[in-house]
């Protein structure tokens, strides 16, 4: 079959991996912007600086801490999405009432911030980050060969991309927020501390972009650059999947990465534009998104 | 000494603002442990702003409002409603992205001692079949009992009631007349705004009387037969 393509199995199943990957990333970044965006009506635009701070943070623990990936798989989420939480309390706090256009431009502009301020310290140069060694090595699947550590990105996604949609759709923390997204007032009024659980959501969905970013780290370098390249393609894949939906996020980021893998292998040249082609041909015909409610 | 009954809920001379509108204009009144005070009035006296006013959802309120010996004028709604009052909207506020029992389920329980699902679901039977369905796939009916149920697991003592009957069919008028006369019984408090007067009459102790924001006038209902008349011509029936 591979021939009758004209092209190699190797080939194909590399590029596979490669899209299964970034559709990881996709999923992971898009999932805490849907969730972000259900609550908050706050398009986050500054999600990819806040993945690029992961990755850093996962980095300065190593170099000025010691403190390997394991714990900064742990720790580095925890440190953004708390400051994530300042962020909320101290500026998008204001622009609720606001229309959406103003959420964009403040967290516009402080992603300009956070990414300039990097760029000044480290460069625009990436920086290697070392695979832990538990996860050095590789699988040959007789078809191709597996390194493990992208194995466990894809594992590791999938989980956590998982567990988010159970949290939110099946638990009874989850109905909270669901109906705090539908009428905030009503559920305060109920005795739930709505403001609270605005704060710790957008924490989460912040919390998330840094979990990819440390995921990130080994695979591609540590830039200040690292957040821009990327969330580009995910604020395609947002609305290609539609704006707040858990699952939508989650499929589409991953069906995304594979179609932008396989573009590479049958038609190079439109690997990089592809998906938004795709995103024009469902604004075309589904304007709310595939996964979107009107 | 006379027993004299002890006021749960108190308001003096709330005032409350949509904006720049000026919408309720120093009311007073008081609302008795176990008591049914129904709050009457035309459309726009200024009835749902006083609940949702009481309820810590209006942000803009001064005056006073004492519950249960608890100030709460400047408390948000979280902590208002931690101190045990539910209300029951008048949009009936079912969400549509709960089922019936994520709805039923949703208000946390504030004290001890509300009712459990089995009773709730005793005294509005329709809403067991439906726990799987989306909340807002219920009728108008259903979907105003699951409005009333929901609140009643919380264990809180004074429900707000902002006008159940409103757009239901007579059968379902006399359920829930039934359903808040068994709440009387077990001891809850309740302030009722209803625009249907036949219905309010047959559940109410007093009735206060509502206009232009503020309370006009009070009647007991042992006094009702006497001044039916006068509250015609407060609400222009
Ligand atoms: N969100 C709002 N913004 C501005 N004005 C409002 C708002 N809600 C209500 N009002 C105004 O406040 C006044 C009182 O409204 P309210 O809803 O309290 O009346 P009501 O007595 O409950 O009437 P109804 O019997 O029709 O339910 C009305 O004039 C209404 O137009
Ligand atoms: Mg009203």
């Amino acid at each position: 079959m591979f021939d009758l393509l004209g092209i190699s199995a190797p080939a194909f199943f590399g590029q596979l991996l490669i899209g299964v990957i970034n559709g990881s990333f996709y999923a992971l970044l898009s999932l805490g912007l849907a969730v972000i965006f259900g609550m908050l009506h706050i398009i986050n635009f500054v999600h990819g600086a806040q993945y690029m701070l992961g990755a850093f943070t996962a980095l300065l623990l190593l170099n000025y801490l010691g403190i390997g990936y394991w714990w900064s798989l742990l720790l580095a989420p925890l440190i953004v999405g708390a400051f994530g939480i300042v962020l909320e309390r101290v500026f998008l706090r204001h622009l609720y009432k606001l229309d959406h256009v103003y959420g964009l431009l403040l967290t516009f502009g402080i992603a300009l911030v956070i990414e300039g301020t990097f760029r000044e310290f480290f460069g625009s140069s990436g920086q290697p980050y070392g695979i832990p060694p538990e996860l050095a090595g590789v699988q040959n699947l007789g078809f191709m060969f597996l390194p493990n550590y992208r194995a466990w990105v894809i594992v590791a996604s999938l989980v956590v991309c998982f567990g988010t949609w159970f949290m939110i759709e099946r638990t009874r923390l989850g109905s909270y927020l669901r109906a705090a997204t539908e009428n905030p007032a009503l559920v305060q009024a109920f005795g739930i501390n709505v403001p609270l659980m605005v704060s710790l959501t957008y924490g989460f969905g912040v919390a998330l972009a840094a979990f990819g970013g440390v995921l990130a780290a080994p695979i591609y370098q540590v830039s200040p650059l690292m957040g821009i390249n990327i969330i580009i393609v995910v604020f395609a894949v947002v609305v290609i999947g539609g704006m707040g939906s858990i699952l939508g996020a989650v499929v589409t980021g991953f069906v995304l990465g594979v179609v932008e893998g396989l573009t590479k292998v049958f038609y190079p040249e439109a690997s990089s534009t592809v998906i938004f082609v795709v995103m024009v041909l469902v604004l075309l015909t589904r304007p709310t998104g595939l996964f979107g409610r009107a | 000494m006379t027993d004299t009954p002890t006021a749960l809920l108190r308001v003096s001379d709330l005032h409350a603002y949509y904006g720049e509108s000026h919408i309720l204009h120093g009311v007073n009144f008081e609302v008795q442990e176990g008591e049914l005070l129904c709050l009457v009035g035309r459309n726009g006296a200024g009835k749902t702003t006083t609940l949702k006013s009481i309820m810590g959802m209006i942000p803009q309120r001064t005056g006073s409002i004492v519950y249960a010996g608890n100030e709460t004028i400047r408390l948000s709604s979280h902590r208002i409603a931690r101190l045990g009052i539910s209300f029951c909207p008048e949009e009936r506020g079912i969400f549509a992205s709960l089922t019936v029992s994520e709805n039923m389920l949703l208000p946390p329980v504030i004290h001890p001692g509300g009712m459990d699902l089995d009773e709730i679901y005793e005294l509005f039977p329709n809403l067991r079949e439906r726990a799987r369905s989306q909340g807002t796939k219920l009728s108008g009916g259903e979907q105003q009992m699951l409005a009333i149920g929901r609140i009643l697991r919380t264990g809180t003592k004074l429900l707000l009631l902002d006008e159940p009957t409103e757009g239901l069919a007579p059968v379902l008028i006399q359920q829930i007349g039934a359903s808040i006369r068994a709440l009387k019984s077990k001891g809850y408090t309740i302030l009722l705004v209803e625009q249907n007067f036949r219905f309010a009459e047959r559940v109410a102790d007093r009735f206060c009387v509502m206009e232009h924001g503020r309370i006009v006038d009070t009647i007991p209902v042992e006094e009702l037969e006497g001044r039916r008349a006068e509250l015609h011509e407060h609400l222009g029936v």
